[in-house]
C-alpha cells in the first residue's frame, strides 16, 4: 500500500471511531431522562427492586394524575407563569430604557453608573440571599410573588445587552430620526428597536429559562402554596414522607416540573440554542 | 440643523431613563454589600432571646469563622467542587462542540441530546440522578458493576463520594451549555488558515491543537468565568441529593451561607460568609479584567 491509502484508511478507521463515540456519548447523555420518563408511565406498585429496571408490563398515567392531587401542582403552575412573566414584562421596560441611555446618550458620570449596574453581573444575587431576606422582610412583602421576581426588576446582563445591540445601529439612521422631529421613544420604538429584536428574544428566553428553573431564593422568599413556585414545591414533594421512595411518583413530578420549558425548547430548538450563544457572546 | 445641539437639549433624561435599573441594582445588590459588612462586626441570633440585640464584636465573626475547622472544610469543599466540576466541563463541552460541528446525519439527535440537560431546573435533574444513585437498582452503580466496580453503592450518603455525586450531577448538566459557546467559535472560525495548513499537510491532531484551540482562547476564557461563576452559585442540586451531609462532606459556601443564616439564624456570621463571598467574586473578576487587558496588547 502506498501512503495515501494507509491515509486514507486511517481517515476511514478516525471517521468511524468518531461516529461511536458520538453515538455512545449522546447515549450516556440522554439515558437519565429517558430512563425517568418511562418509570414515570410505570404502575406504582411495580417496584423496581422486583427485576426488570427497565420495562414493565403496563403502562399509566396514574402517577401524574395522584402527583397532581398530592400536591397543589395547578397553584405551582400559575405561581412560576406570573413570576415568569412578571419578571420578564418589567425588565423589557427597565433594561430598553437603561440601554437606550447608555446607547445614545453621553452625560455626566456615564461611566461610573455603568460600572455601578454592571457590579449586579459580577455579585450574583444567590451571594446576597440573606441581606436581601431583610429587605424583603423590611418592604412587607414576604411570601408574595413580587417578593421572588423584585430583585431581578433591574438587569445589568440586560442593559449591557442591549446597550451593545443599540450601539451597533447605524448612526446615519439615528441622525436622521432626530432630524425628522422624532421624541426619545419614537427614536427607540422605530430607529433602536426594530433592528435589536434577535438581542431582545434571546434576553426574553435566558430570562424566562433562568426564572422557571431557579430555587433557592423561591424556597426562602416564600412560606406558603399560595406563593411557592414549582421548583420549590418540587423539592417539598420529594420530601413528604407518604412519598418517601416512589420513584414512579416522584419521577412524574419531576417531569411534570420541567414539561413546559422542556416541550417549548424541543419545538424552538434551534431559536434556543442561538439565543443562548447570542446572550453569552455580545 | 445641529444634531448634537438638539441631543443636549434632553439633559436629564439619561439619568431619567436610568433610574428604575439603578434603583433596583442599589436596593438588591449596593444595599445588600454594605448592610453585610455592617451585619458581620455584630453578635446577633435571632434563635437565642439573649442575642437577638446586635452587639458589638469588632472582627469577632470573622475570627470564629476561620478558626472553626468546619468552615476550613467549607472552603476545601467548595475548592474541590470547582476543582472537580470547571476543567471537566470545558474539555467535555469542547469535544462535544468538535463532535457536533460535522455534517454528518442525525447529528441533530446528538445535539439534543447532549443539551437538554440545561433546560432542565437543576431541582429536577437532581431528582432525576437522586433516582439514578439510588443504591439497590439504580442504573448507575448497574452500569458500574457491569463495568467492574466493586466499591460502595450508597454515592450520596456516603461522606467520601457524597461531593463527587454532586460534581457528576453539575458536569452532566453543564457540559452541553459550554459546548454551545465553543461550537459557535469554531463557525466563525476563519476557513483559509485550515485550508494552509492543509497545504502544508498538518494532520488532524496539529491542526486541533495548534490553530483550532489558540483560535478559540477568548471563548475558552469567556466560558471559564460563566463556569466559575456559576459553580459558586448554584447549589440546588446539594438539597435534593445530600443536604449538604453527610457529616457535612458535601456543604459549600453558598450551602453554608444558607445553614448558617436560615437554620441556626445567625444573623453576624452569615454577614461574614457574606462578605468572604463578595471579596472572592469579586477578586475573580477584577483579576480576570487584569489579565484579559493584558492580553489585549
Amino acid at each position: 500500500m502506498d501512503s495515501s491509502a494507509i491515509r486514507k484508511t486511517l481517515g476511514q478507521i478516525g471517521h468511524w471511531i468518531t461516529n461511536f463515540l458520538s453515538i455512545f456519548l449522546a447515549l450516556l447523555w440522554s439515558v437519565p431522562v429517558i430512563w425517568s420518563i418511562i418509570a414515570s408511565f410505570r404502575p406504582a406498585n411495580d417496584a423496581m427492586s422486583r427485576g426488570d429496571v427497565w420495562f414493565s408490563n403496563t403502562l399509566t398515567f396514574e402517577n401524574y394524575t395522584r402527583a397532581w392531587s398530592l400536591a397543589p401542582f395547578g397553584q405551582y403552575y400559575i405561581n412560576t407563569i406570573l413570576v415568569v412573566l412578571l419578571v420578564l414584562a418589567v425588565q423589557l421596560i427597565t433594561i430598553v430604557l437603561a440601554g437606550f441611555a447608555f446607547a445614545n446618550y453621553e452625560f455626566f458620570g456615564k461611566g461610573w453608573i455603568f460600572f455601578f449596574v454592571l457590579l449586579q453581573m459580577m455579585i450574583p444575587t444567590s451571594a446576597l440571599l440573606a441581606p436581601n431576606f431583610s429587605t424583603i422582610r423590611i418592604l412587607g412583602i414576604f411570601d408574595t410573588r413580587l417578593a421572588i421576581a423584585i430583585p431581578y426588576f433591574g438587569s445589568a446582563f440586560g442593559t449591557f445587552l442591549m446597550r451593545q445591540a443599540f450601539m451597533s445601529v447605524p448612526h446615519d439612521l439615528v441622525d436622521a430620526g432626530v432630524i425628522d422631529g422624532c421624541s426619545w421613544w419614537q427614536l427607540i420604538l422605530h430607529v433602536y428597536l426594530p433592528p435589536s429584536i434577535p438581542s431582545l428574544i434571546a434576553f426574553g428566553l435566558s430570562s424566562a429559562t433562568w426564572h422557571w428553573n431557579e430555587f433557592l431564593w423561591p424556597l426562602i422568599i416564600t412560606n406558603s402554596d399560595k406563593s411557592r413556585t414549582l421548583t420549590a414545591g418540587l423539592v417539598r414533594f420529594t420530601q413528604l414522607g407518604e412519598i418517601g421512595a416512589q420513584w414512579s411518583l416522584l419521577t412524574a413530578a419531576t417531569l411534570m416540573v420541567a414539561a413546559p420549558l422542556f416541550i417549548t425548547f424541543l419545538i424552538f430548538q434551534r431559536r434556543f440554542i442561538q439565543s443562548f450563544v447570542h446572550s453569552g457572546l455580545k | 440643523m445641529n444634531i448634537k445641539a438638539s441631543r443636549k437639549r434632553f439633559k436629564p433624561l439619561p439619568y431619567i431613563l436610568i433610574f428604575p435599573t439603578a434603583v433596583f441594582v442599589a436596593l438588591f445588590t449596593a444595599w445588600p454589600v454594605i448592610l453585610s459588612i455592617y451585619q458581620s462586626f455584630f453578635l446577633q441570633r435571632m434563635n437565642i432571646a439573649r442575642f437577638r440585640e446586635p452587639t458589638f464584636i469588632g472582627w469577632g465573626n470573622y475570627i470564629d469563622l476561620f478558626s472553626d475547622p468546619y468552615f476550613i472544610q467549607v472552603i476545601k469543599n467548595t475548592l474541590l467542587y470547582i476543582i472537580g466540576t470547571v476543567p471537566i466541563s470545558i474539555v467535555l463541552g469542547f469535544l462535544f462542540a468538535l463532535l457536533v460541528n460535522r455534517k454528518v446525519r442525525g447529528i441533530g439527535f446528538f445535539r439534543l441530546a447532549v443539551f437538554h440537560p440545561m433546560v432542565l431546573p437543576m431541582v429536577s435533574a437532581a431528582t432525576i440522578w437522586l433516582f439514578l444513585f439510588t443504591p439497590d437498582y439504580g442504573l448507575f452503580n448497574a452500569a458500574l458493576r457491569f463495568l467492574g466496580y466493586s466499591g460502595p453503592e450508597n454515592w450520596t450518603g456516603n461522606p467520601s463520594l457524597a461531593l463527587l455525586s454532586v460534581v457528576i450531577v453539575a458536569v452532566w448538566k453543564n457540559s452541553g451549555y459550554y459546548m454551545v459557546f465553543y461550537l459557535a467559535g469554531l463557525q466563525n472560525l476563519p476557513s483559509d488558515v485550515y485550508e494552509a495548513a492543509a497545504l502544508d499537510g498538518a494532520n488532524g491532531w496539529q491542526t486541533l491543537w495548534k490553530i483550532t484551540f489558540p483560535l478559540l482562547r477568548r471563548t475558552t476564557i469567556f466560558i471559564t468565568i460563566v463556569a466559575f461563576i456559576d459553580s459558586f452559585r448554584t447549589v440546588d442540586h446539594i438539597f435534593v441529593l445530600t443536604s449538604g451531609g453527610p457529616s457535612r462532606a458535601s456543604t459549600v459556601l453558598l450551602f453554608d451561607l444558607w445553614l448558617e443564616r436560615f437554620e441556626y439564624q445567625d444573623i453576624g456570621i452569615s454577614a461574614a460568609i457574606t462578605v468572604v463571598f463578595v471579596i472572592v467574586l469579586l477578586a475573580f473578576t477584577v483579576t480576570n479584567f487584569i489579565t484579559s487587558e493584558r492580553k489585549e496588547v
